[in-house]
């Protein structure tokens, strides 16, 4: 009901004369062009200062509202108690409080609707209700009909698991925060009184409390590092948890002994500090990577589908794709995706195959032609009969290619855990020999040797060390995700600085995938008459044309052809055949004839678009000195052009899907790291076997699976941005891991001679992870684009 | 001396609130939202 409500809102508004600056119906029939004076003057102050793209982007804001839906939420909602049910719905285009309490309060009018509430944070819904399960499409259909599109919250699960590994953590710092600062409080009282001026039993009263905080504190907080280093342990390997855990354990067991014999020395301090500070680390990184997992988990979850299964007696039903048996029949409705391979049985369209292959021009299907799941229907409904569903789906066949390729790239062994691995083994050695040098050599008790040990195990334990990768991280990440780029891989950063060769896809990636008139908008009669034609059809070609022409006034009386064309009266606006041109130009272009008696048929030709600053981003990528190629499965014609207009010189066309992980390989085999920059399911595999790999968030969904990040919006620039701000990160990391191994060396030796207190132990732990935050925080927000650019212009 | 017994049982008691308080506040869904909670308290219930 509310769907169709809002449909004839759309189409009134499409053949209705509107305002040209707030889009507000215009009253009477008068030349005016605005409703008011208000709006013709904000149409005359935008025009005179030059941003006309105003009204692009307005309606590029109002194309993202249409809300059909297109999910059968039914089969999500759970039955709770006797009558009620409940579901979790993420509700995408939220922005402000104002939209969820207009969420909320309106469905709280229904009186059947227990409790609707929505995280503005996860931008997750909350739903109860009186009633069945099926009753979900009707309280969903009342958000939609609002301008706001839903996705069930299932899709999530993975993001929920996560955010109680988050909480734990969270609750671990909580606790060795309050810890440090009550042990720190105890041990400045303590270190003051190291000149006499605090008898002994006060000491070891102090000594004691710190003892009753720290131990529960360090075994509860601690958990994250003791588990990592055991089942590092277990697998024979060691990393950068290992030293930590001994060093914490060691320095908790030895502080206990030493307040035992009322000396005047404990650790408890600095093994519960070191505690906090990695957890602080460890808990950036985890949230930051948390939230861009989140932000596209989200994404794909309003990709999720429910497709119309036509039964034998001729009613139809909703169902979840991964329910699709071979052997149904779908209905697909106009700018559906098809959720399962199959053969068109009935109607005649044409389909989208952009996301599959890589092909710009829509592919013309009739009974009989195979389709792909993640098609999209362009044309008229069609009847698809299933062949191949779930597991047995072209698309499936993409996703085994993309793990077999990412099993090939987990060799990568990230730059901390390199150094973990060469520098854990010294750490302990060193440790050991100090050790058995004070015992055995300086004949010093096991006991005093002992402590000196820990010591040198407590400077050594690599606090910057742990920090120095980490910090560099969020940082880094927070950076990028203010510019639309989520990283997704914990080394993403680390092997993007290591990029040496750019591969490209075209359309989707160095295209925007929305063909634009490019041809035949000289003559402005033919034009306006052909888009007054074109406002009757939702096919891309057609409502391209509209876009080129808006001001056209919709035709009334226009029958359209599927598959074919549109006619209104004795003038035709279609394919040449429907037309009757024989001179059919084949520049690898889509067109559109019209054919009007009288006159010569006129072609208007189309094409993709490339993103706006697809040619800055290719120039700025060669200033990197990073060689460019272009890899695309569309034919040469229109590859050809799109490198020629970009300024790339290497460039293949019709390469299929295994073709492209190919060349990845053999670029490899060159011993070339490479950067692969696509979005169809037919770049996937590459991705997956490239060194480092982006996407666009338009990309299908088993794409953003296999890239190690995603960029959003229709700027390629954020792509080299994340290449730039990845190298300087590179740098940062391996200066902070200089600075922490040669802050380690100066002080190694005092802890060898057993010179080091525990205050100074304390001070060099804070002083060195300070630097080291100090140096990450370098990365900030200088631009590292704009100036290379304005160099370009200049 | 004397003050220490007093004093130190007091500064552990504070701490151990303002721990308690935040482990609570966590468990609760305090931070679950922190966006949204902000933006509500500008509406009114009644309208």
């Amino acid at each position: 009901m509310t769907e169709a409500t809002l449909f004839a809102t759309a189409d009134a508004a499409a053949a209705a004369r509107t305002c040209a600056h707030c889009g507000d119906d215009l009253r009477g029939t008068g030349e005016a062009l605005f409703c008011c004076a208000g709006c013709a003057s904000a149409h005359a102050i935008i025009g005179a200062a030059g941003l006309g793209s105003f009204y692009r982007r307005l309606e590029d804001a109002r194309a993202h509202r249409p809300a059909p839906l297109d999910i059968d939420f039914t089969g999500y909602a759970r039955a709770s108690g006797t009558d009620e049910a409940a579901l979790d719905l993420l509700v995408d285009g939220l922005d402000c409080a104002a939209c969820v309490w207009l969420i909320e309060s309106l469905l709280a009018l229904n009186p059947a609707v227990l409790r609707a509430r929505i995280s503005l944070s996860t931008r997750r819904l909350s739903l109860r209700w009186r009633g069945p399960p099926a009753h979900a499409n009707g309280h969903a259909g009342l958000v939609t009909a609002l301008g706001f599109r839903l996705a069930p919250y299932e899709a999530m699960a993975a993001a929920v698991e996560d955010d109680r590994a988050t909480r734990d953590l969270l609750h671990s710092l909580a606790v060795a925060g309050f810890a440090a600062a009550n042990v720190m409080l105890l041990s400045v009282a303590v270190w003051s009184g190291e000149d006499g001026s605090m008898g002994d039993a006060t000491r070891a009263l102090f000594h004691w409390l710190s003892a009753a905080i720290a131990l529960p504190a360090v075994a509860y907080a601690g958990r994250p590092f003791f588990r990592s280093a055991y089942s590092a342990l277990k697998a024979g390997r060691t990393n950068m948890d290992v030293p930590i855990s001994i060093g914490v354990t060691l320095a908790c067991v030895i502080s206990l002994h030493e307040a035992w014999a009322g000396q005047q020395h404990t650790f408890f301090d600095s093994a519960i500090t070191l505690v906090f500070f990695l957890l602080i680390g460890r808990y950036l990184d985890r949230r930051a990577r948390g939230r861009a997992r989140q932000s596209v988990q989200a994404l794909l979850a309003m990709a999720s589908r429910s497709a119309t299964v036509l039964a034998t007696d001729g009613t139809t039903a909703s169902r979840r794709v991964d329910t699709l048996q071979p052997g149904d029949v779908l209905l697909v409705a106009a700018g559906e995706r098809l959720g399962a391979d199959g053969v068109v049985s009935e109607g005649a369209s044409a389909l989208d195959a952009a996301l599959v292959s890589g092909e710009s021009v829509p592919l013309d299907v009739a009974p009989g032609v195979r389709v792909f799941a993640g098609m999209v229907n362009l044309g008229a409904p069609i009847r698809v009969r299933v062949t191949a569903a779930g597991e047995h789906t072209l698309l499936s066949e993409i996703v085994r290619l993309v793990e077999a390729a990412e099993r090939g790239r987990s060799r990568f062994i990230a730059i901390a855990d390199r150094v973990a691995r060469a520098y854990a083994p010294v750490v302990h050695l060193t440790a050991l020999f100090t050790f058995l040098g004070w015992m055995l050599l300086g004949g010093l008790p096991w006991d005093r040797s002992l402590v000196i040990a820990t010591a040198v195990l407590i400077i050594t334990c690599p606090c910057a060390l742990a920090l120095a990768v980490p910090v560099v991280q969020v940082v880094a990440s927070t950076r990028l995700l203010r510019s639309g780029v989520l990283l997704l891989s914990p080394t993403a950063l680390e092997r993007f600085a290591g990029v040496d060769h750019v591969v490209l896809d075209k359309t989707g990636t160095l295209t925007l995938g929305r063909l634009e008139l490019i041809e035949g908008g000289e003559d402005v009669e033919a034009l306006q008459l052909a888009a007054g034609m074109a406002a009757n059809s939702r096919h891309p070609l057609a409502q391209a044309l509209v876009r080129a022409a808006p001001d056209a006034v919709p035709l009334e009386g226009v029958v359209e052809h599927a598959g074919q064309g549109l006619l209104a009266g004795d003038v035709r606006l279609g394919s040449a055949r429907f037309c009757d041109v024989s001179e059919a130009g084949d520049d690898g272009r889509s067109e559109l004839w019209l054919a009007r008696p009288g006159h010569e048929p006129v072609r208007f030709a189309f094409a993709d678009r490339l993103r706006p600053d697809a040619a800055r981003a290719i120039s700025a990528l060669g200033h990197d000195n990073l060689s460019v190629e272009l890899l695309s499965g569309d034919r040469p014609a229109a590859v050809a052009r799109a490198a020629a207009e970009v300024g790339i010189s290497l460039w293949r066309a019709e390469v299929t899907p295994a073709g492209k992980a190919q060349r990845l390989a053999e670029l490899a085999a060159q011993g070339k790291r490479v950067l692969m920059i696509g979005d169809g399911l037919n770049d996937a595999p590459a991705l997956a076997a490239a060194h480092a790999s982006i996407s666009p968030a338009t990309a299908a969904e088993a794409t953003q699976n296999a890239a190690d990040a995603v960029f959003q919006g229709d700027r390629l620039l954020p792509a080299v941005e994340t290449l730039r701000v990845a190298r300087r990160a590179d740098r940062l990391v391996r200066q902070n891991l200089a600075l922490a191994l040669l802050y380690n060396l100066s002080a190694v030796p005092l802890a060898i001679v057993g010179e080091v207190t525990p205050l100074i132990a304390a001070v060099a732990m804070s002083s060195s992870s300070l630097l080291v935050i100090g140096n990450a925080l370098r990365l900030g927000t200088r631009p590292l684009i704009r100036d290379e650019v304005t160099r370009d212009v200049s | 001396m004397d003050s220490l017994m007093i004093l130190i049982p007091v500064a552990l008691l504070l701490g151990l609130i303002a721990l308690a308080a935040f482990l609570w506040a966590l468990r609760n869904g305090q931070y679950d939202d922190p966006d949204g909670a902000a933006g509500r308290i500008l509406f009114d219930d009644d309208d």
